[in-house]
This record gives C-alpha cells, sequence and structure tokens, in this order.
C-alpha cells in the first residue's frame, strides 16, 4: 500500500517579523519548520505503515530549498521525498497549488490513502486538500480527530462535524485533512536522522507532469488573483480603563453587568 | 431557471434537518451583495425531507432551490453534497457563490470548486462590489490577521466562504415572497463513505454563549480555572481559553478563542489575564461589551475593551464573585 503525505514549509509564525506600514512579511526574518498540521499528517501515515507494511512518501511543492522540509519528513519515518519545483509554479493560487499537487500524485501514481494537515499557518485556507480529491476525482474526509482503525480496503476515522461527531468508514482510495488532535507526532530518532540526510529527494518540473501545461500552474493557472493588500487599522473600543482597589473594581463590573441586565439570570 | 442566471446564490447550510444560522448571515450579506448587482438572490438547500425552507425566504431569499432526500443528506458527507451542489449550480448558473466557512463548509466549499473549476476565496470576512466592472471583491485576513488582502475571480461563479459570526443575520419579513424550486439530484453519485455513526458529544457552546469569561496565560495553574468557571456560572455563561492555555492542556481545544479557535460574539466577553494578541482579537473583536482584567497597563487587550481593569486577576475575580453572590 501507498500512502502520501503533503507536507508544506513555513516560516515559524511566533518569530517572523511583519512590517505594519508596509503590509510586508519579512519571511527571512525567522525560521523555517513544517506546517504544525503536516506532523500530525505525518504521524498518522507513519502509524499506519507500522502496522501494514505501506510505503510513505512525503510530497511537497516549494522552491528548491523546500527538500529541508522533506528530509525532515524522512527523518520523522517518511520512506522518501518528493519535490515539485519549477519556476512555472510560482505565483499559484489554492486551484493551481491543488492542480499541480494532483498531478504529481497522479505521477507516483497507484495510491491507497493521501493525508494533508487540515491548513496551513501561513496561508491558512484550508482549502488545499478537498481541491486536491475533487481535481484526483477522489473522495475526500476533512476535521479528523481520530484513526480508528485500518484494513487492507479501508480507513475508518472520526470527524468533528454539524457540531458533533461522526464515525466514517472510507474506501481507498481517499483523501484525508487532519487536525492536530489527531494524534502526538514523534521527534526524529538518530538513526532515522541520518537516514534522511542521506535520501535521495527525487524533483519533479513541470515537463514531468504530463497532464499540465504551462497555462494550468503558477499565475497563469490561478483562478483568483489579490487586487490590494490592505494593512486594516488595529480595531479599538473607546472603553475606560481603571486601576482601583479590587473592591472598587468589582464594584464597577457589577455596575455594567445591572446596566447590561446579565444579573437578571442569577436572581431569578 | 434562466431568470436566475447570474444571480446570487448561497449554500444554506443545514445540520440534521435544522438551518444552520451561518445561512441567515449569508442571506444578509449576500442580499446586500445582490441588491448592489440589480440581481436574485437565492439560497441552496440540500438535506433530509423535514427540514422547512420557508424561513429562508422570509429572510430574503427570491428563491430557495432544494434537493432533498432522507437516506443520502441525513448525515454529512462532503462529498455526496458537493456534488449535488455541483448540480444545483450547473442548472441555475450563478454569478456569485457563498458557502459558510463552518467545519463543513470549509471541507465541501472547495471540492465545489475544483469540481467546477473555478476558484475560491476562503474564510471571508467583508464582501464588496468593484463598482469599474460589477466583480465581487472577496477579502479576507491574511497572515495571521495581520493584512487584509482584496481578491478578485478571474472565472465563473465568483465563490467564497465566508465566517461564521462575522455578518447579523437577515432579518425576517413576513411579507417577503419567494419561489420553491424541486430540483432533482444528480443521477449517478457513488457513496464511497460511509457514515456509521454519530457520536453525541456534550460538546461547550461557545459560539452561541452570551457569556464567555476567558481566561489567558495569566492564570498561574489549571486549578485556577475554577475560579473562572464559577464566575461564568454565576453570570449563565461558559468559559474559554486563549491558545497557549489549550495547547498546556488546561481545558480542551472547544474552548479556544481566537483566530485557529472559535469566533465568539457574546454580549459579555470577559478577559481574564489575556494579553490581547491579535490572533486572539480575531476572535471576540465583534463582542458587544468587553471587560479586560489584567496586571500590564500597556497590554493591547484595554485597546478592545469596553472596559478595562488594571489589576490582578487573583484579587479582582474572587472579589466580584463575592458580590456576585451579595455576600
Ligand atoms: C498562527 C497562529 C494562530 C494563533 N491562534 C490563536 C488563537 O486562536 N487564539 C489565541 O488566543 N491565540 C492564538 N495565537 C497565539 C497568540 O499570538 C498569543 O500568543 C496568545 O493569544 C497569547 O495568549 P495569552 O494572552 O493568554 O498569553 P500572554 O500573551 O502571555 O498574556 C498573558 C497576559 O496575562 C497578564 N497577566 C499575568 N498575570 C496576571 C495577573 N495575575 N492578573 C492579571 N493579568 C495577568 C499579562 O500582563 C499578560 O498580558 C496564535 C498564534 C499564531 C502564530
Amino acid at each position: 500500500m501507498n500512502i502520501i503525505v503533503l507536507v508544506k514549509q513555513v516560516p515559524d509564525m511566533d518569530t517572523v517579523k511583519f512590517d505594519q506600514e508596509s503590509g510586508t512579511v519579512d519571511r527571512s526574518s525567522a525560521g523555517k519548520e513544517m506546517n504544525p498540521f503536516d506532523l500530525n499528517a505525518l504521524e498518522m501515515a507513519v502509524e499506519i505503515k507500522e502496522n501494514t507494511g505501506a510505503k510513505v512518501t512525503a510530497v511537497t511543492m516549494g522552491p528548491p530549498s523546500a527538500e529541508e522540509v522533506l528530509r525532515e519528513a524522512i527523518s520523522r519515518g517518511a520512506d522518501e521525498g518528493i519535490l515539485l519545483s519549477d519556476r512555472f509554479f510560482g505565483g499559484s493560487d489554492v486551484k493551481a497549488t491543488a492542480r499541480t499537487l494532483a498531478a504529481g500524485i497522479n505521477y507516483i501514481g497507484d495510491v491507497a490513502l493521501i493525508i494533508g494537515g487540515l491548513q496551513t499557518v501561513d496561508g491558512d485556507t484550508g482549502q488545499v486538500i478537498p481541491e486536491i480529491a475533487g481535481y484526483l476525482n477522489l473522495p475526500h474526509a476533512s476535521s479528523i480527530t481520530k484513526l480508528v482503525g485500518v484494513s487492507e480496503k479501508d480507513i475508518t476515522i472520526e470527524t468533528d462535524l454539524w457540531d458533533s461527531t461522526y464515525v466514517k468508514k472510507a474506501k481507498f482510495p481517499v483523501v484525508l485533512a487532519v487536525t492536530k488532535e489527531v494524534n502526538s507526532p514523534r521527534m526524529a530518532s538518530f538513526s532515522t536522522k541520518m537516514k534522511a540526510k542521506k535520501a535521495e529527494i527525487t524533483t519533479l518540473k513541470l515537463e514531468d507532469l504530463k497532464e499540465l501545461t504551462a497555462e494550468d500552474v503558477g499565475f497563469k493557472g490561478s483562478s483568483t488573483f489579490v487586487k490590494k493588500i490592505v494593512v486594516p487599522k488595529a480595531t479599538s473600543r473607546q472603553g475606560i480603563k481603571l486601576k482601583e482597589e479590587p473592591q472598587i473594581a468589582a464594584n464597577k463590573i457589577m455596575g455594567i453587568l445591572k446596566d447590561k441586565k446579565l444579573l437578571e439570570v442569577q436572581n431569578g | 431557471m434562466d431568470n436566475y442566471k447570474g444571480c446570487v446564490m448561497i449554500y444554506a447550510e443545514q445540520n440534521n434537518g435544522k438551518i444552520h444560522p451561518v445561512s441567515y448571515e449569508l442571506l444578509n450579506k449576500g442580499g446586500e451583495v445582490a441588491r448592489k448587482k440589480g440581481v436574485k438572490l437565492i439560497a441552496a438547500l440540500i438535506g433530509p425531507m423535514e427540514i422547512d425552507e420557508n424561513e429562508l425566504i422570509r429572510r430574503g431569499a427570491d428563491a430557495v432551490f432544494t434537493v432533498k432526500e432522507d437516506d443520502t443528506y441525513s448525515f454529512p458527507d462532503e462529498n455526496t453534497y458537493a456534488n449535488t451542489l455541483v448540480h444545483m449550480v450547473k442548472e441555475v448558473s450563478p454569478d456569485i457563490l457563498l458557502v459558510g466557512a463552518t467545519n463543513f463548509g470549509r471541507s465541501m466549499g472547495p471540492k465545489v470548486a475544483s469540481l467546477l473549476g473555478c476558484g475560491l476565496t476562503a474564510d471571508c470576512t467583508a464582501l464588496d462590489v468593484d463598482e469599474e466592472d460589477g466583480a465581487l471583491i472577496q477579502i479576507r485576513p491574511a497572515f495571521s490577521e495581520n493584512i487584509l488582502a482584496h481578491i478578485k475571480s478571474k472565472n465563473f461563479p465568483q465563490m467564497a466562504t465566508i465566517r461564521f459570526k462575522e455578518f447579523d443575520e437577515a432579518p425576517i419579513n413576513e411579507d417577503h415572497v419567494g419561489e420553491i424550486i424541486e430540483v432533482s439530484k444528480p443521477i449517478s453519485m457513488p457513496q464511497l463513505i460511509e457514515v456509521i455513526k454519530e457520536i453525541k458529544t456534550n460538546q461547550v457552546d461557545l459560539v452561541n454563549a452570551s457569556v464567555v469569561v476567558t481566561g489567558g496565560k495569566g492564570l498561574k495553574s489549571k486549578d485556577d480555572f475554577k475560579m473562572l468557571k464559577e464566575l461564568a456560572t454565576l453570570l449563565d455563561g461558559v468559559v474559554g481559553a486563549s491558545r497557549p492555555l489549550v495547547e498546556d492542556g488546561f481545558l480542551g481545544k472547544a474552548h479556544q478563542v481566537g483566530y485557529s479557535g472559535h469566533r465568539v460574539k457574546p454580549n459579555l466577553y470577559i478577559a481574564c489575564g489575556v494579553s490581547g494578541a491579535a490572533q486572539h482579537i480575531a476572535g471576540m473583536k465583534e463582542s458587544q461589551y468587553t471587560i479586560a482584567i489584567n496586571s500590564d497597563p500597556s497590554a493591547p487587550i484595554f485597546n478592545v475593551a469596553d472596559l478595562g481593569i488594571v489589576g490582578d486577576l487573583y484579587e479582582v475575580i474572587p472579589e466580584l464573585i463575592k458580590q456576585l453572590k451579595g455576600e
């Protein structure tokens, strides 16, 4: 059984610098890491591999330096890595990204399971995984919170939808998007780190993806474009700020609660 | 159905036969866009037989297109819903298609977009119509709330998912008339994902609570949430948490307020020991009245508070609880 895990290299969002004046992000200001949700996708694939002997391939699209994120995936249990990298892929929106990744998956072929993170922390559209499923013409399930079981033919998971939790069973091949609750990702071990260092990373270019032309990818293949970027004015309220003894402060809050009729519940 | 070509179509999400409130918010915002463009507003409703579509008309839909069947639509399988919505879109040819950014909408929406081959802008917080070409301007926060991107589509339908609780619900107008048009379901729709069962969970309803008392890193231990819980209970509300506390396991993810958690819009929001990072504010800025308690007078949470108390939450909250109990 072949499993593909989709991963993305993202800036460390807790340290990345942002220029409020110009509205630009200084990506060089922060370290790069694997999108946190992808760690859970990878962990799920590796758990399935341990139970079934499946082969796990990590796939990413990005600049040549995104090779690092594939090595990290291998150090955390993936068997190999494939990088989709070509200057034609630049400027892709969700649609172009999904079509390119779907073509990469078709290139690999004979895949039972494709797993990705629910969303990325930088782009944060949460749309790429379901769109890949659409372009592959496969069913998908999203918001996955638990892996229940896997057989040779299908996989059973739990998902949070409609303000409830549902157990779903999906026949292979299927595409899944997982949340952070699904598992706790493992750390890399010394031996897998060594393996990752030596691993051959395969790079695919547009010409390798026979189903696509330059019209289908990158900015040309995108269906949306950014017209402008606005830096929002910080929301602020004309509030009052008090520095008082706790008793007076609490009393002030009581006054507000009375005004807002929020005490009625309690007083009957 | 040619007379609806070029309309604004909203996907009226329903859960287990009950229309989700985001559908009414979409009717409100979608109606505004439809009026600007001078086109009709229609709702697409897919679900079990029991749903009442008239509420959508009372809230502004000029027509409701429905596909109803118990077996197929009693469970949330995004694939069957997406196939059905695509079928409806092809029948009607709307210019604009809006879907609520709930868990379900965020999964079904992109499936629909990929099956139609159109673009899709996620999680919009505002929409506008370009005065020059009449195109839909899709506005969404990006880079964890730091910027607002104005996005346009290159082809049709112009599609966007819209954040829940971002807009008010369309008001009820008993006199508004509209037609209900039943559409047959797509002929071939293999069900490849089987929903085995629903597990009823007793999750907190943060989103619909009228009072939310949120704890941030100013809380020293998990145990201290008891104090906030007591305050919340006295006000008939629920407790929320900032992200770091959820990550430290103080409270479950269902309690997280913010950009990567829930967006809340209660009558009263009390932030205790929360600094007010942009990602937190994204989840509570629509609250009707906000009280912030923080020991640091320069904490950004005070910029969005109606009443700011500079002080130690460990002193203020017990005192407030005491006064609430009338002691
Ligand atoms: C991609 C991304 C997504 C994110 N999503 C979210 C999200 O959904 N929700 C969210 O909340 N955050 C989110 N964050 C994190 C966010 O940036 C902040 O780190 C977080 O909100 C800070 O939480 P806090 O206010 O509880 O903690 P801190 O920033 O550490 O603030 C603690 C505050 O408590 C005050 N304090 C300390 N002791 C006391 C006391 N005794 N009495 C009163 N006040 C006291 C301090 O003055 C301080 O202001 C996200 C970040 C990223 C990068």
